[in-house]
């Protein structure tokens, strides 16, 4: 690439040595000054956590003289990983998490694939009518704390064996529902599942939008049935499509937190995540960081394996909805009644939930569900011991207000500093293809996808406890929830950005070089404005994903820099679950306002955040 | 104000491949060169390099006086320091700005007064015929006039040297033929030395002072426009220039001073050459008859193509195929028998062995 910028005749310059001088002249162009500072960047923001990770499971720390009596602070030592993988307690500690989280993980990603991939079979390839809302719904579940469903679930089938208000059913029927419909993997699956179906509709529907029909149509000329050209021609031609949906939910719900926390841990059905946490609020790091560098491994290697049958670019990738004329299934009889069952279902997903929610913070006396039990108590009653134990109105309570102005403020930097990031790294990137440092920024920015978000949350608990470098202590500041909420979002940055950037030809940049302009110039006049609507939809797809993050904080927070994510685990944990359900709400409409804002701004949508 | 420009020994590799290849050439003031060749051969590279858009590996570049690049003394000038001014193939004007904007783009950052950059807007705009679309969006305009105003954003800087990358070729043929007279015109009147880039050899040899063929990153031939035509320096260049393609006839010297082509030969002085040679001779250099004439041989008229203006006459005998083109609507049948003879003035011999100008007849 050649140096649009490079270094004039100055006289310090020029007394330099050829070499010296092209290497001064490459390592002032812009990408590549741009690339070595995302370098150091991430270098900053995911090794060194990283590695000062691994370092914390192989040291003594003063936490571990519980266990080990002949413990000497800061020695090295494999007493963490015996302990964690070949002991007593490995089989509580990590194999059984293990294993649950592999168990929700699979049920989660099978349903979900099941859901979303039916659905977008009968949205794009057949003649369905109503698409529009289909769609339009199918995205909602997505866009609500991944949680909302789990405690929907809880007030409807919660009962009472572990203590907790009981559910709707209970109070209906009388008879507790037994504890497998209650709590454990079933409802943690079936919750999971309603959540994160959204990628397998969205993945699936692009790539049988772009499918050809004629190849189709070949198959059906040949004599083949329709189940034979489903399987034999349909499926193997969308399978990079079902890879990424797979790989995506998969990583997601090993990594996530929130289900497995409200209907789990209640039962002592542990997952790694929630081992991870019951580890660091007893400040057994090095233990906690065992189980999620093991967690990493296993996220790593489902990837990988994912990479290695589809191909390392297809499963990121999806093909692009070009939209062929398709032919489409005739429903004939079964039109009328799959359409409502498809609407009955979504409808109930996305609104059932609310409702549930909604009605448990009306309810007065806890386990009552009747009209002449309801009241607004919850919400902006004063302080009343017969209530909640005596906790204030949700509205009324200062630190509700506190979580909200939390939340948002770390929303909005974290969709600023992202969808900055992703513009410079997009120019980075796209600027230097072909050579090697573009190529290892690309790779290097795509690491924090296969880290689950709660243990890409635990890498920063070891960093930033002492002070690295020039960086200050950060634990437990809220900078450090905006940094990692920035590092988690590098890869989805990265690749809104590279694509943003590769709809600018270079020659439009070129042309402003020969102009004269240089390089501050050429990206706030050229660059910018240019990919200036990719910049804010990243923004506001960040910020409604920021909003309703909780794996990757729920380690992080303190009682200051408690966000509203986070406070409901807290109240939940506390046994007010009307509190929790209530600002779960407040979070929701928080989440729609700002979705609202991205469907009235040009361009934006779900689908471009997710870098489709 | 005009300015020479000076190569030497620029070579640009892309791994293994080099794109230009030990390139050398002084270009005069005022020129107007054309670099002419196939699909890759490296004319678009070697443009870059000049405006600071690559980064050559060897080599030097002078724009007049002013060393703006050099590998050995580790020099290179920012593109936007070289007093270039680029036209792209695609135009790439500043799709979010109007008209205005992006002429007075390059002035801003000069610092240009408001009032003198009206006026400077108002005069190159008048030049390329686009007066009264100030305030147009590029989407609003037709590729023509997309076309004129990224000629117009160039002029408007006043750069001393223009360089121009396929400007023409994504507009119809109508449209081209304009633009070329417009070119032609505008390099008349400011006299800045221009480079220009094209793989058609129609628009090489219209509108050039001096065309430069190149092949795999080499210039084969720098010569004027008649030059290269009329004096090919290798087959190579011989094949690529004209349309329809030049005769191409194995042949080898006789002792009595003709070259023989089979069961005829034809009469040429030789001047020294021997052995196996390749007799080129254009279309339009062959006469014809429907009878026999003197030192004519006898051929038929395999297929007659006749294309308003002129037509061209595909002739047989035996394996030999030749081409002819003539004036006007020929009135010559298929399968007519016909005579054709060479004009020994304007025929050329190329070594069969190393395919270069041997003797040139004419
Ligand atoms: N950025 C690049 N990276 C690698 N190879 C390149 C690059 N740019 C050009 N090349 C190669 O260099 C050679 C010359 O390319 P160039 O674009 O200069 O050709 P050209 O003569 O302009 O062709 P065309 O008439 O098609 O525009 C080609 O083989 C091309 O593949
Ligand atoms: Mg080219």
């Amino acid at each position: 690439m050649a140096s649009l910028e490079a270094s004039t005749g100055e006289t310090f310059v020029s007394r330099l040595p050829a070499k010296a001088r092209r290497f001064l002249r490459w390592v002032t162009t812009p990408q590549v000054v741009l690339s070595l500072f995302m370098l150091f960047l991430m270098f900053y923001m995911v090794i060194i956590p990283l590695y000062r990770m691994l370092v914390t499971t192989i040291t003594f720390s003063e936490n571990d003289l519980r266990y080990a009596q002949d413990a000497v602070i800061g020695q090295l030592t494999p007493f963490h990983w015996l302990r964690m993988l070949s002991s007593k307690i490995s089989m509580i500690m990590t194999y059984e998490p293990l294993l649950h989280s592999l168990t929700i993980s699979m049920g989660a990603t099978l349903l979900s694939f099941t859901i979303g991939g039916a659905m977008a079979w009968m949205v794009v390839r057949t003649d369905m009518p109503g698409r529009n809302i289909i769609n339009v719904l199918a995205t909602v579940p997505y866009i609500m704390p991944s949680w909302t469903i789990a405690m929907a679930w809880k007030v409807l089938f919660n009962n009472g064996t572990t203590g907790g208000t009981p559910g709707i059913l209970m109070y209906l029927t009388g008879t507790p529902p037994p504890d497998w419909i209650s709590y454990g993997p079933l409802p943690i699956i079936i919750s999971s599942a309603l959540h994160y179906y959204t990628f397998f509709f969205l993945f699936v529907s692009a790539a049988l939008m772009s499918i050809d029909s004629s190849l189709e149509e070949a198959g059906e000329l040949a004599g083949a049935s329709r189940a034979r050209i489903l399987s034999k021609i349909t499926f193997p031609l969308v399978v990079p499509a079902l890879m990424s949906g797979f790989i995506m939910t998969f990583s997601k719900t090993m990594g996530t937190f929130g289900g497995p926390n409200v209907l789990g841990v209640p039962v002592r059905y542990y997952t790694l995540s929630t081992m991870i946490r019951s580890n660091t609020t007893i400040s057994a790091f090095g233990d906690a960081f065992v189980l999620a560098i093991v967690l990493i491994l296993f996220s790593m290697t489902t990837i990988f394996i994912n990479q290695k049958i589809v191909g390392t670019r297809k499963s990121y990738e999806t093909i692009g909805g070009r939209g062929f004329m398709a032919q489409k299934t005739k429903l004939r009889n079964w039109k009328g009644l799959l359409t409502t069952l498809v609407i009955i279902f979504q409808v109930l997903i996305a609104v059932l939930p609310l409702i549930l929610l909604i009605w448990s913070t009306l309810m007065l006396r806890s386990g009552d569900y009747s009209i002449g039990n309801m009241g607004l108590a919850h919400w902006i009653g004063e302080s009343d011991v017969s209530i909640n134990s005596g906790e204030p109105g949700v509205l009324r309570n200062p630190a509700i207000y506190k979580g909200a102005w939390n939340s948002i403020k770390l929303s909005l930097y974290t969709a600023f500093f992202t969808a900055l990031l992703g513009v410079v790294l997009g120019y980075a990137i796209v600027k230097g293809r072909g050579t090697r440092l573009s190529k290892f920024v690309e790779q290097l920015a795509f690491i924090p996808y296969v880290i689950p978000g709660i243990a890409f949350g635990a890498v920063y608990i070891s960093m930033f406890t002492k002070s690295v470098g020039p960086i200050p202590p950060l634990y437990g500041t809220f900078a450090l929830l905006v940094v990692v909420s920035v590092a988690k979002h590098i890869p989805y940055s990265s690749r809104s950005g590279v694509s943003a950037m590769l709809q600018v030809g270079r020659e439009l940049e070129e042309a402003a070089a020969v102009a004269g302009a240089n390089a501050w110039q050429r990206f706030t006049r050229i660059i910018f404005p240019l990919t200036s609507t990719g910049f804010v939809s990243g923004f506001l797809l960040t910020f409604i994903t920021t909003m309703r993050e909780l794996s990757l904080i729920i380690l992080l927070v303190t009682p200051t820099t408690a966000v509203l994510a986070s406070m409901t685990m807290r109240y939940i944990e506390n046994g007010n679950e009307q509190q929790a359900n209530a600002v779960i709400i407040i979070l929701i409409v928080l989440v729609l306002i700002g979705n609202f804002i991205i469907s009235r701004f040009r361009g934006g949508s779900l689908k471009k955040g997710l870098g489709m | 104000m005009s300015t020479t420009i000076t190569i030497k020994n620029l070579t640009k590799r892309f791994g293994d491949v080099a794109a230009v290849n030990n390139v050398s050439l002084t270009i005069e003031p005022g020129t107007f060169l054309t670099l002419l060749g196939p699909s890759g051969c490296g004319k678009t590279t070697l443009l870059r390099c000049i405006a600071g858009l690559e980064d050559p590996n060897e080599g030097e570049i002078y724009v007049g006086d002013k060393l703006v690049f050099s590998s050995k003394k580790g020099i290179s000038l920012p593109a936007g320091q070289r007093d270039l001014g680029l036209v792209f193939q695609n135009y790439a004007l500043w799709p979010h700005m109007t008209v205005y904007k992006n002429i007075t783009f390059a002035l801003e950052i000069q610092k240009m007064s408001k009032d003198q950059m009206d006026r400077r807007v108002k005069e190159v705009l008048a030049e390329v015929q686009m007066e009264g679309y100030a305030d147009r969006y590029p989407r609003e305009m037709s590729g023509g006039q997309q076309q004129r105003i990224a000629l117009a954003r160039m002029l408007a800087y006043r750069p001393k040297v223009f360089l121009m990358d396929e400007p023409l070729s994504n507009l119809d043929a109508r449209l081209r033929m304009d633009m070329r007279t417009e070119l032609k015109r505008l390099h008349h009147i400011s006299g800045a030395t221009t480079i220009y880039v094209t793989h058609d050899q129609v628009e090489a040899l219209t509108m050039s002072t001096n065309i430069a063929v190149m092949k795999l990153g080499v210039i084969q031939q720098l010569d004027t426009p008649d030059k290269v035509y009329h004096f090919p320096a290798n087959l190579f260049i011989a094949d690529f220039i004209g349309n329809p393609k030049v005769n191409l006839l194995d042949g080898s010297v006789n002792g009595n001073g003709s070259i023989s082509l089979g069961s005829f030969s034809v009469p040429v002085a030789t001047y020294g050459a021997s052995g196996e040679v390749v007799l080129a001779v254009r279309p339009e250099d062959i006469a014809v008859a429907t009878k026999p004439m003197e030192g004519g041989v006898e051929f038929s008229a395999y297929s007659v193509l006749p294309s308003g203006a002129d037509s061209t006459i595909v002739a047989r005998r035996e394996e030999m195929e030749i081409t002819v083109k003539v004036m006007g609507i020929s009135t010559i049948k298929m399968d007519e028998k016909i005579w054709l003879k060479f004009d020994s003035e304007t025929l050329n011999l190329y070594d069969k062995e190393s395919g270069n100008l041997v003797v040139s007849l004419n």
